[in-house]
């Protein structure tokens, strides 16, 4: 396609934002300018390209031939489970059926006879498969140190295609688990169709209720860290035992790895005296 | 269970029970669908409209849709009934309730009047009949007016919470947006953050920030961080400077459960905010968030749908004299509303049910990326929300919120609607603009490249400030 140069008339109306070098601070849409009180072109098309990549993001199939051998390489056993939903478009309509394993997966768990663990792990592709292509194996590797630290024993690890949150539930009862720990692919966003999710349960069984669970989101490399969430797991399975409870009974009082300060002294609206 | 029999064109049509019936009638949605509750049929959704307009609407008061003594929130509505508020409307039934509410009977004096008389069920019942236009036109008449540091829903006005999310709760992250915001005249409603976590040092760390920025600023707006409502308990003990608590809330005790609240428990969350006594010019001190979907999506709706559902949910908010309830109406998934058209109904109702109880409402407009929806769908329900007179909208940076991953309306988004309908932001938060040369009402953004002065230094000596070169 050939640039057209801009016309000095078209820039004029456009008022930029002198703030808008402030996004070295944030992902966010921040400086966008204006046009009367409008969205100049430029910032219009370049939202329609992130929602079509989002989209994209939402219909992409979960390369279970690439993850297999790298979960093989890192747990005892790795199983390739599919949620109920046939499809993605069945996924979108019936989230009940994204919680429930295949009759096929269920034979397959019922089959194999399993020591009682302390953690077993789900790989979930969720809403994102792009999210658990990029984050799920290097976050593991920054989480089975962390695991293996607190002395707890890893179940098999199972590989969910078209699987919503709860499909841990059923998934870490079968392999007799402690606790669960389900890795999945969060909504995409705009800025973000990347983003990994982590839902923490202890005891699980079907029929666990959203908050009995806790959650550690936006795990990406431009979100929470690998390392960082590693330590807010850690921290989360330390206390369920204590308490031999998830969820909302369990409150997140770590003194977290914080760029905040004490809110008094942390950033240019508000500068030190 | 009651039968409700209607006979059309030579057809018997049967609805076994009123909970039945009134799923049967409500316009099409993915989530009724889902839960295996919707009409059969076009026909069967027509006729079932008919026969809901036929019935009085003092059965509601007879016929709980969930039992007494199994449902708080069914004790809660029928407790609170005020018998003699119900009287204008007594009557008279869900079809005539229709036109009545289009009458001149019906203006904001008569309905502030009437909404301790209505329950959730008689509202959510009469909105199935009704279409787009009629939702607007009510939804206008209501009048909810709502103060903690500024005054919010007077005729004319349309405020904004400013949502300055951030995935890791950066601080200098969450401030780049807080001024992106304050500077397209956007946060009168309530400055709020989703923090990316529960943790409650975070969460007492952002309300110090959040509390540092007002005082600094001098800004007639409130701080709201949308932690649990046992965080925000924990917080205020911790001495955080806590304005609003907020609380996700649904329709029946089972799916309040689901959020790990109780009725006694946001009563407490209440009274811990009361306590600390920091609103100037009034007490309402409490933030909610709904959506319909959500006691179906906690597997704890009952048989009923979702649109019922979600009225009973403004049953609690009523309760707690909220500041803000708004329904985050595209936000829950198109498992429950599947594409644009079915959001924007769905936002319609919820205002108008809202508004109709005496709850004051705005809205969260927005769609999720695996929803078959888009800006133009937006456009639609922003603007529709601006005539029916909704209190206030989301105002997020390029309609992109990179911390829960979906699309809401931007800053600029208001200063559109401000602008085709002649809607003012909250008159001490338009004084505030005003004195600090950032809007006039009738002109827009009232600067150009030139920063206003009270916000010159964040950008003038970058060595003191932080700034990146």
């Amino acid at each position: 396609m050939r640039e057209r140069e801009p016309s000095s008339a078209g820039e004029a109306l456009t008022v930029t934002n002198p703030w808008q070098r402030l996004c070295e601070f944030t992902d966010a849409r921040i400086g966008l300018g204006r046009v009367g009180g409008s969205l100049p072109t430029s910032a219009q098309l370049a939202f329609q390209l992130d929602h079509a990549r989002a989209r994209d993001a939402v219909h992409m199939a979960l390369d279970t031939e690439r993850l297999m051998p790298e979960l093989d390489r890192r747990f005892p056993l790795a199983l390739r489970l599919h949620s109920r939903a046939i499809d993605r478009d069945e996924y979108l309509r019936r989230p009940d059926l994204g919680r429930r394993l295949s009759e096929e997966a269920e034979q397959e768990l019922a089959a194999i006879t399993p020591e009682p663990c302390d953690v077993s792990i789900c790989v979930v592709d969720g809403l994102s498969a792009r999210a658990i292509h990029e984050q799920a194996i290097p976050f593991l590797d920054a989480a089975l140190p962390e695991i293996e630290r607190l002395g707890l024993s890893l179940g098999p690890v199972a590989l969910v295609e078209q699987g919503r949150v709860a499909i841990g539930d059923p998934i870490g009862q079968a392999l007799k688990a402690r606790m669960s720990i389900v890795l999945i692919g969060e909504r995409p966003g705009l800025s973000s169709p990347d983003s990994l999710g982590l839902y923490f349960t202890w005891a699980p069984r079907s029929g666990r209720r959203d908050s009995e669970r806790n959650c550690i989101s936006n795990i990406r490399p431009r979100g929470l860290d690998y390392a960082g969430a590693a330590r807010l797991l850690a921290y989360l399975m330390r206390e369920a035992q204590a308490l031999g409870a998830s969820g909302v009974a369990l409150k997140d009082d770590s003194e977290v790895d914080s760029r905040l300060g004490d809110g008094r002294q942390g950033n240019f609206l508000i500068p030190s005296a | 269970m009651s039968e409700h029999v209607i006979d059309v064109d030579g057809r018997r049509y049967r609805f076994d029970g009123l909970g039945t019936l009134l799923a049967a009638a409500t316009p099409h949605r993915s989530g009724d669908a889902l839960a295996g509750i919707a009409a059969a049929s076009a026909e069967e959704r027509a006729v079932a409209q008919m026969a809901l307009a036929e019935l009085p609407l003092a059965t509601f008061l007879e016929e709980p849709l969930i039992p007494y003594e199994e449902d708080e929130v069914t004790r809660l509505i029928l407790d609170r009934h005020d018998r003699a508020a119900f009287a204008p409307v007594a009557s008279l039934s869900v079809g005539e309730f229709r036109n009545w509410l289009l009458s001149e009977h019906a203006d904001g004096e008569s309905l502030k009047r009437l909404a301790p008389g209505l329950t959730p069920e008689m509202v959510a019942a009469v909105s199935k009949l009704m279409r787009v236009q009629d939702l607007v036109l009510v939804g206008r008449k209501c009048e909810v007016i709502t103060r903690f540091r500024n005054t919010i829903g007077l005729p004319g006005r349309l405020s904004t919470r400013l949502q300055p999310n951030h995935p890791t709760d950066d601080a200098s992250g969450i401030a780049a947006s807080i001024l992106d915001g304050l500077l397209y005249a956007s946060g009168d409603a309530v400055i709020g953050i989703n923090p990316a976590t529960d943790n409650t040092s975070t969460v007492v760390t952002l309300l110090k920030m959040l509390d540092e920025v007002i005082s600094r600023y001098e800004i007639p707006t409130q701080s709201c961080v949308l932690t649990h409502v046992t965080t925000a308990i924990e917080a205020i003990e911790r001495g955080a400077p806590t304005d609003l608590v907020f609380q996700s809330i649904a329709g029946t005790e089972a799916a309040n459960r689901g959020f790990g609240i109780d009725l006694a428990l946001l009563r407490e969350g209440r009274e811990a905010a009361l306590s600390l006594n920091r609103g100037p010019l009034g007490n309402n001190v409490m933030y909610f968030e709904t959506g319909q979907g959500s006691a179906l999506s906690a597997n704890a709706h009952h048989g009923l749908d979702q649109q019922t559902l979600e009225a009973r949910a403004y049953a609690v908010a009523r309760e707690f004299e909220p500041l803000l309830v708004n329904t985050v109406v595209g936000f829950i998934g198109p498992e429950y509303l599947f594409d644009g058209k079915q959001i924007i109904r769905a936002g319609l109702e919820d205002h108008f049910c809202g508004k109709l109880l005496g709850v004051p409402m705005g809205c969260d407009v927005c769609y999720t990326n695996h929803a078959e929806a888009d800006q133009d769908d937006m456009d639609m329900l922003l603007t529709l929300l601006g005539a029916a007179g909704c209190h206030y909208i989301m105002g997020i940076p390029g309609s992109d919120d990179i911390m829960l991953n979906y699309q809401t309306t931007s800053f600029h988004d208001a200063l559109y609607l401000r602008q085709v309908l002649g809607l003012r932001p909250a008159p001490e938060f338009e004084q505030w603009l005003e004195s600090s040369g950032i809007y006039r009402h009738g002109q827009g953004i009232a600067f150009g490249h030139e920063l206003p002065s009270r916000f010159q230094h964040v950008l003038g000596s970058r060595g003191s400030a932080g700034l990146p070169s």
